[in-house]
């Protein structure tokens, strides 16, 4: 189990957020996450330029054993997407919360929308109960 | 109750990250089930079968027992060591299971079937065994570990006592020999050459730690499921069940309708041939990005059939399935993956053999 890096933010369903200088936000999901997944095959990615919003789902991860929604930690317009794992979807299994981030928003809410995340411990606490 | 193999405490050692399967506790993978795929189509990888179920039958007329128990013919089975696979169907012509069953003497065969199946095959068995004074005796002593793949014949003979690697060398493929107190049987499950081989369980450690040491990969139920769609092997109970004859699983080349041989499901399978097979099962490739999954309807133009097993293969870099479709279905066909249809081509499978993508694939 790879450290959770103290900058980010979580939802239950194992999404990471973290705001970056400028304010927007970059979004992957995290270690836990691609371990239960395994062997990740293909990333549906979301399109630059469209509206997200919080809870909802916006792209998908497909590993050989199964397909996972991939949800909004905060509601905002696409800004970026990783291009970079169409062709190299396994950059998620080896760097979850590094290279294989997923997308980046223009947040549009974000201090509500912050307000429902998991911090590191409470999120390290939720997979420690998960594994139980 | 989860049941553990003597392998349990080896494959956790290994990092392995278990699941339940067929009430199992069984490595899914040590790390990345891809690199495990591809360890046994380009050199060799190992698997726990130990979950499988081995039954030795024994009596005079063991062999009239399994001509009436099986839809394929012992008949075939000639000379001793000699494997056969087949379907046991019950009287519909649905398939209870597929097996591979080993003939040793004519008062001696071995059976191996699916781990999920174990009870009601072991009632089935005992059940039809009584007419023909055949005894029936699971043998949960033996443990079994298939090492799968083009260097992994060369691998296990390199840990054989000279007699029985003479043997083990010489037997040719679906033949076993015995040995060093092991059964090698050169079956498996991937497409790939290999052994698989039946151990006491008092020895399956120390044989499963010399093949590590050989250089032989562990490898999970996650590569063993890509392996065996790829060589276009049916999984029971996801490809075939009870309610479907062989004609419409692709297991039409295992069953032998043979003059005067009166095995159980005959009569219904030779109606359901005469009155005509609606269904087929098929491969299909798909060229988008995307994985086929067990469940997606698939559109023809002849109506809609649905995805058995479907998943990533790693040889192709793309996703492949069997599907069940209507009868006549054309090369073309259509898969609906959340909302949308998606192309998909129609083919003849094995999609790869002996860790070559075949053309049409």
């Amino acid at each position: 189990m790879n450290e959770i890096p103290g900058d980010l933010k979580f939802m239950k369903s194992h999404e990471w957020a973290r705001v970056e200088d400028n304010g927007t936000v970059t979004i992957g999901i995290s270690d836990h996450a691609q371990g239960l997944l395994g062997d990740l095959v293909y990333v549906e990615l979301p399109t630059v330029g469209d509206d997200v919003t919080a809870g909802n789902a916006c792209a998908v991860v497909e590993s050989v054993k199964a397909a996972s929604d991939i949800y909004a930690p905060v509601s905002g317009k696409v800004v970026s997407v990783n291009s970079a794992l169409a062709e190299k979807p396994e950059t998620i299994n080896e760097d979850a919360f590094g290279e294989g981030w997923i997308f980046v928003v223009k947040p549009s809410n974000l201090a509500e929308d912050s307000e429902e995340l998991l911090d590191p411990d409470a999120y390290a606490e939720l997979i420690e109960n998960e594994e139980h | 109750m989860t049941q553990q193999t003597v392998l349990n405490a080896a494959h956790r050692a290994l990092g392995a990250k278990m699941v339940d399967f067929g009430g199992w506790d069984m490595p899914l993978n040590y790390g990345s089930q891809i690199d495990e795929h591809h360890a046994v189509r380009r050199d060799a990888g190992m698997f726990d079968v130990s979950h499988m179920t081995v039954v030795d039958l024994r009596g005079a007329r063991t062999r009239d027992f399994l001509r009436h128990l099986f839809a394929n013919s012992v008949d075939k089975l000639k000379v001793p060591g000699k494997a056969l696979y087949s379907c046991m169907l019950n009287e519909q012509g649905g398939v209870i299971d597929d097996l591979i069953v080993y003939f040793l003497a004519e008062d001696f065969f071995r059976v191996v079937v699916n781990a999920a199946t174990h009870d009601k095959d072991l009632a089935w068995i005992e059940k039809q065994a009584k007419a023909f004074a055949v005894t029936v005796t699971e043998r949960a002593d033996l443990a079994m570990i298939a090492v799968q793949g083009p260097n992994a014949r060369a691998k296990v003979q390199s840990l054989l006592s000279s007699a029985t690697r003479e043997k083990a060398a010489k037997i040719g493929k679906f033949v076993a020999c015995e040995g060093d107190g092991l059964f090698i049987a050169r079956t498996g499950y991937t497409g790939e050459d290999g052994y698989e081989i039946i151990v006491p369980e008092a020895q399956a450690v120390a044989l499963w730690d010399k093949l590590l040491a050989a250089g032989v990969k562990p490898a999970g139920l996650g590569a063993r499921d890509t392996l065996r769609l790829e060589a276009g092997m049916n999984l029971y109970g996801q490809d075939m069940d009870e309610t479907i004859t062989p004609w419409e699983a692709g297991l039409a080349w295992t069953v032998v309708l043979d003059a005067g041989r009166d095995f159980i499901g005959r009569a219904a399978l030779e109606e359901h041939k005469a009155a005509g097979t609606g269904r087929a099962m098929v491969g299909l490739v798909m060229d988008d990005k995307g994985v086929l999954r067990h469940g997606q309807r698939v559109v023809t133009a002849q109506g809609d059939g649905e995805i058995l097993s479907g998943t990533f293969s790693p040889t192709l870099g793309r996703a492949i399935a069997f599907a069940r479709v209507p009868a006549g279905t054309a090369d073309r066909a259509e898969v609906d993956i959340r909302g949308k249809r998606v192309p998909v081509r129609v083919v003849k499978y094995p999609f790869v053999r002996d860790g070559k993508p075949i053309e049409a694939a």
